[in-house]
């Protein structure tokens, strides 16, 4: 492969991966409020169908993404009024919604199956697309793609360095905290989900209009996306910025598995398919080791120098669940 | 600003935690509340903080009638409330924690918060480090940290549930001489504490519950005893100093190391007999709870080695410490103690580490019964943890330590506990001390301290002292070596500065650190 070849690949990969990037984000400003929208594989199928729809019938890229966004932001409303007001568990509806949601998106589709639609066409950036490789990899993309760069900075941004941000912190970890701080823990809750969900619902016109255009139904090969961004968002530590690099890795896993699939001739093209959702078990394994009481032990009997380090690298991974996710709020 | 709360109710099923209480406190005030665990103190501050709702009742702040919806009410009327388990945000850093809740625009000026609250706490004499998380700080530590931030944001009302856990005696006259200093502004205080000597130097008023009801109210000078007899309605006194008689030595460290965030344990030498009690003094996060959780199993040993019994515990599991009887009871009483949500039955069953698969629910609620009846606590089998009143989640915590233990290791064990509790709870402590088993503890009540050990270290900034003889020592005494220990920055030479032959004669007892040189002789 030369290096041309290679540029435009991992352009492809920052393209593959932008669905992604902006559902993990999404999913982190919900569960950074508290809230597990587990419904994320079911809204990603439905806004990818309803979105495909709005876009045959009307020929509106614009309103295609809008109804992705609506149908988003619906679902997680029914999880947060659920789970916030009726305070049932959000695992079970969230797990239902899913379900639901992928069966209502095959069944309402199925018309509309293998029709060609609109596709998000390419803009690139004038001047900053003449950079030699950076300019190929991030500013020869469609706007989406554009959107979820943008989108990774301002949500970082939003948590870290915000009063509201901080204010969404404080209530997805500690809500009886936040209340007495005058924070309305409700409200917050239910404004992230809500967004969350609606970002979740862009990821399906990304994929329907754009990465994987076109709905085929049960080989659209989206199912099973929801579930790997809900693992992402564990992995990325709820943080913006290392979400976003799970999402990238887990496109380049699964572009590698494609271009090595030619030189790999002795292992069988299915374990290479498959190969990239075990890898990124181990990663996220991995960047948890310090959590292990064991390493701890093992640490305290290097020296002194070494010791420092390790224990910083590992603080520095280490995975720190918001400690109220799932957790109803009740106020007296 | 002057308070009313009038006929304020709150009922919890059949508990009625406030019933008709009807309480005026003057602006400039600095109003004592006092009552003996579970009257009903917390949940009369919690309605005027807006964090409950109360059943009936109204709240005037200067005459105009109030509704307090919502902390968020309360906030903007100038009422701030310091918790009694600080309502705090562990994971996150000190600054973060300070500008949570504070209003501002969208970017917070963190430099400034930080600048702001760190001369805050300087004036008040108190050193927090403001980068490290809260989590790695102690309770005490958090408390102070809240009661900054609250004083940073400039309430008018401010509420102090138990407020001086782990306040050093100098710390203490730097916090009481601020909040003369609000109050002569005209800002009012409330100040609820179980420590009566407190209450009488601080207070101008003084209000005392009672099973939900005010049962009195006082101006100084306060008479101790008429307090107390409003509190429980009898006489309280202290019984007598518990004397020692030690057994083999259960526990050995042997030049111990150990370090967790920016405190360092190094080279410590200590023998604990069965039957003593060892008291850790110094300002909070010295190192005291390092020491306890280095102990326990719960931190790893960096040097030097740990024996109990005779057997090399070093680089064990906390699984093996506690197997070999050592009890280990944290001061965060809901975060590490107890597990909210589940009932006192359910945490009796959990720790009672019995063989077979499924639980005996008739025998938790058997154990349940006889320990709330034999430590005196507020509650029943069913009863949340979370529901108990502070000093009753105390008892709780250290009913659930097994008889049978060696070695207890309590951090503020009688944190939040009123008079007749502490010395109530420290008969039971004796008694098992008496059976042969060792107490460590940590406390900043210095006169518990010195009543209830039989020596004591005195730590600062992770280094320790050479162990005093308690019964020998007087508070001024270990007031100034925790204070001079600070100004100084050397314990062991505050220690050995002592004149020698002041009848602290080296103790026949038994009770002395091994390796250590007699300090009162040096
Ligand atoms: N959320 C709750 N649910 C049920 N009962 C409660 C709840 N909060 C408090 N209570 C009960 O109300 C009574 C008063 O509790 P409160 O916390 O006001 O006592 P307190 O005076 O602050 O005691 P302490 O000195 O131990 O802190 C107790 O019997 C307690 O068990
Ligand atoms: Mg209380």
């Amino acid at each position: 492969m030369d290096g041309a070849t290679l540029v435009i690949g991992l352009a492809g990969v920052l393209t593959a991966a932008a669905p992604l990037v902006v559902a993990t984000i999404g999913e982190t400003f919900a569960e950074r409020a508290g809230v597990i929208n587990l419904s994320v594989n079911g809204t990603i199928l439905l806004s990818a169908m309803g979105s495909f729809v709005v876009a045959v019938s009307t020929g509106s890229l614009v309103l295609a993404f809008i109804a992705g966004a609506l149908i988003g932001a619906l679902v997680a409303l029914i999880v947060a009024f659920g789970s916030i007001t009726l305070r049932q568990s959000q695992v079970a509806i969230g797990f239902v919604l899913t379900l639901f949601c992928r069966d209502l998106s095959y069944f309402l589709g199925n018309p509309f199956m293998g029709e060609k639609g609109p596709m998000l066409s390419v803009h690139p950036i004038p001047l900053l697309e003449d950079i030699p490789v950076l300019g190929t990899m991030f500013f020869k993309q469609d706007v989406m793609t554009y959107f979820s760069f943008v989108l990774i900075a301002g949500a970082w941004w939003w948590i870290f360095r915000t009063r509201p941000g901080l204010v969404l912190r404080a209530v997805g970890e500690r809500p009886e905290a936040a209340f007495a701080r005058g924070a309305r823990v409700k409200l917050v809750r239910y404004a992230y989900t809500t967004l969350g969900g609606a970002l979740v619902g862009l990821a399906g016109p990304m994929y329907s209009l754009s990465v994987k255009a076109g709905w085929k139904g049960t080989i659209s090969g989206l199912d099973g996306l929801g579930w790997i961004v809900l693992a992402i968002v564990i992995f990325g530590a709820w943080n913006p910025v290392r979400v976003a690099l799970g999402a990238y890795l887990f496109g380049l896993l699964q572009w590698l598995s494609v271009v090595l699939q030619p030189h790999l001739q002795g292992i069988p093209s299915q374990v290479l398919q498959v190969a990239p959702f075990p890898l990124m078990i181990l990663t996220l394994l991995f960047v948890n080791i310090g959590n292990a009481e064991w390493v701890e032990r093992v640490l305290a009997a290097l020296p002194e120098r070494p010791r420092k380090a390790v224990a910083r690298a590992i603080r520095a991974l280490r995975v720190v669940q918001p400690r109220s996710l799932g957790v109803p709020f009740e106020q007296d | 600003m002057e308070i009313r709360l009038i006929d304020i109710r709150k009922h919890f099923g059949p508990v009625k935690a406030n019933d008709g209480i009807t309480l005026t406190v003057p602006a400039g005030t600095i109003q004592g509340i006092l009552g003996e665990n579970g009257a009903g103190k917390s949940t009369l501050m919690k309605i005027l903080s807006g964090y409950q709702h109360a059943d009936a009742g109204r709240i005037e702040l200067d005459g105009r009638p109030v509704h307090m919806r919502s902390p968020a009410d309360a906030i903007r009327h100038g009422v701030g409330m310091l918790h009694q388990d600080p309502l705090d945000f562990p994971p996150m850093r000190v600054v973060d924690n300070l500008l949570i809740g504070a209003p501002g625009r969208l970017i917070p000026q963190r430099r400034e918060a930080v600048s702001a609250v760190a001369g805050l706490a300087g004036s008040l004499g108190l050193s927090i480090d403001l980068k490290a998380e809260v989590g790695s700080l102690t309770v005490g530590e958090r408390q102070q940290l809240e009661l900054l931030r609250l004083l940073w944001l400039g309430a008018r009302v401010l509420i102090l549930d138990e407020p001086t856990t782990g306040i050093s005696a100098r710390q203490r006259q730097e916090l009481f001489d601020t909040l003369r200093r609000l109050a002569a502004q005209g800002k009012t205080i409330l100040f609820v504490s179980h420590k009566l000597e407190e209450v009488e130097e601080l207070c101008t008023r003084v209000a005392v519950l009672r099973q939900g009801r005010l049962v009195g109210e006082a101006l100084p000078p306060f008479r101790v005893e008429r307090l107390v007899g409003m509190m429980f309605e009898r006489e309280v006194t202290p019984g007598e100093r518990f004397a020692c008689t030690p057994g083999k030595t259960l526990l050995r460290l042997a030049g111990l190391g150990a370090e967790h965030g920016r405190i360092r344990l190094e080279g410590l030498d200590l023998e604990v007999k069965a039957g003593e009690t060892i008291g850790l003094a110094g300002m909070e996060g010295s190192g005291q709870s390092l020491l306890l959780q280095t102990c326990a199993g719960l931190r790893p040993v960096t040097h030097g080695r740990i024996y109990l019994d005779g057997a090399d515990l070093t680089g064990k599991t906390y699984r093996q410490f506690k197997k070999r009887g050592v009890a280990y009871v944290p001061a965060t009483r809901l975060e590490e103690g107890l597990i909210p949500g589940l009932s006192l039955a359910d945490h009796f069953l959990l720790t009672e580490n019995k063989p077979g698969f499924f639980i005996n629910r008739e025998r938790g609620r058997r154990t349940a019964e006889e320990r709330i009846a034999r430590f005196n606590i507020k509650g029943t089998p069913t009863s949340p943890v979370e529901s108990l009143s502070g000093g009753n989640q105390q008892r709780a915590l250290l009913a659930l330590v097994e008889p049978g233990s060696k070695l207890m290791l309590l951090e503020h064990p009688t944190r939040g506990l009123d008079v007749e509790s502490v010395i109530y709870l420290w008969s039971k402590l004796k008694e098992r001390c008496g059976r042969g088993e060792a107490i460590i503890f940590t406390s900043s009540d210095l006169d518990e301290l010195l009543r209830y050990s039989d020596r004591i270290l005195v730590f600062f900034a992770g280094r320790v002292s050479e162990p005093l003889d308690a019964a020998t020592t007087t508070v001024d005494e270990l007031g100034e070596l925790i204070g001079g220990a600070s100004r100084s920055g050397d314990p062991v030479d505050a220690v050995s500065a002592w004149p020698g032959g002041d009848g602290r004669a080296p103790d026949d007892a038994g009770c002395h650190a091994s390796g250590a040189p007699e300090n009162g002789d040096a």
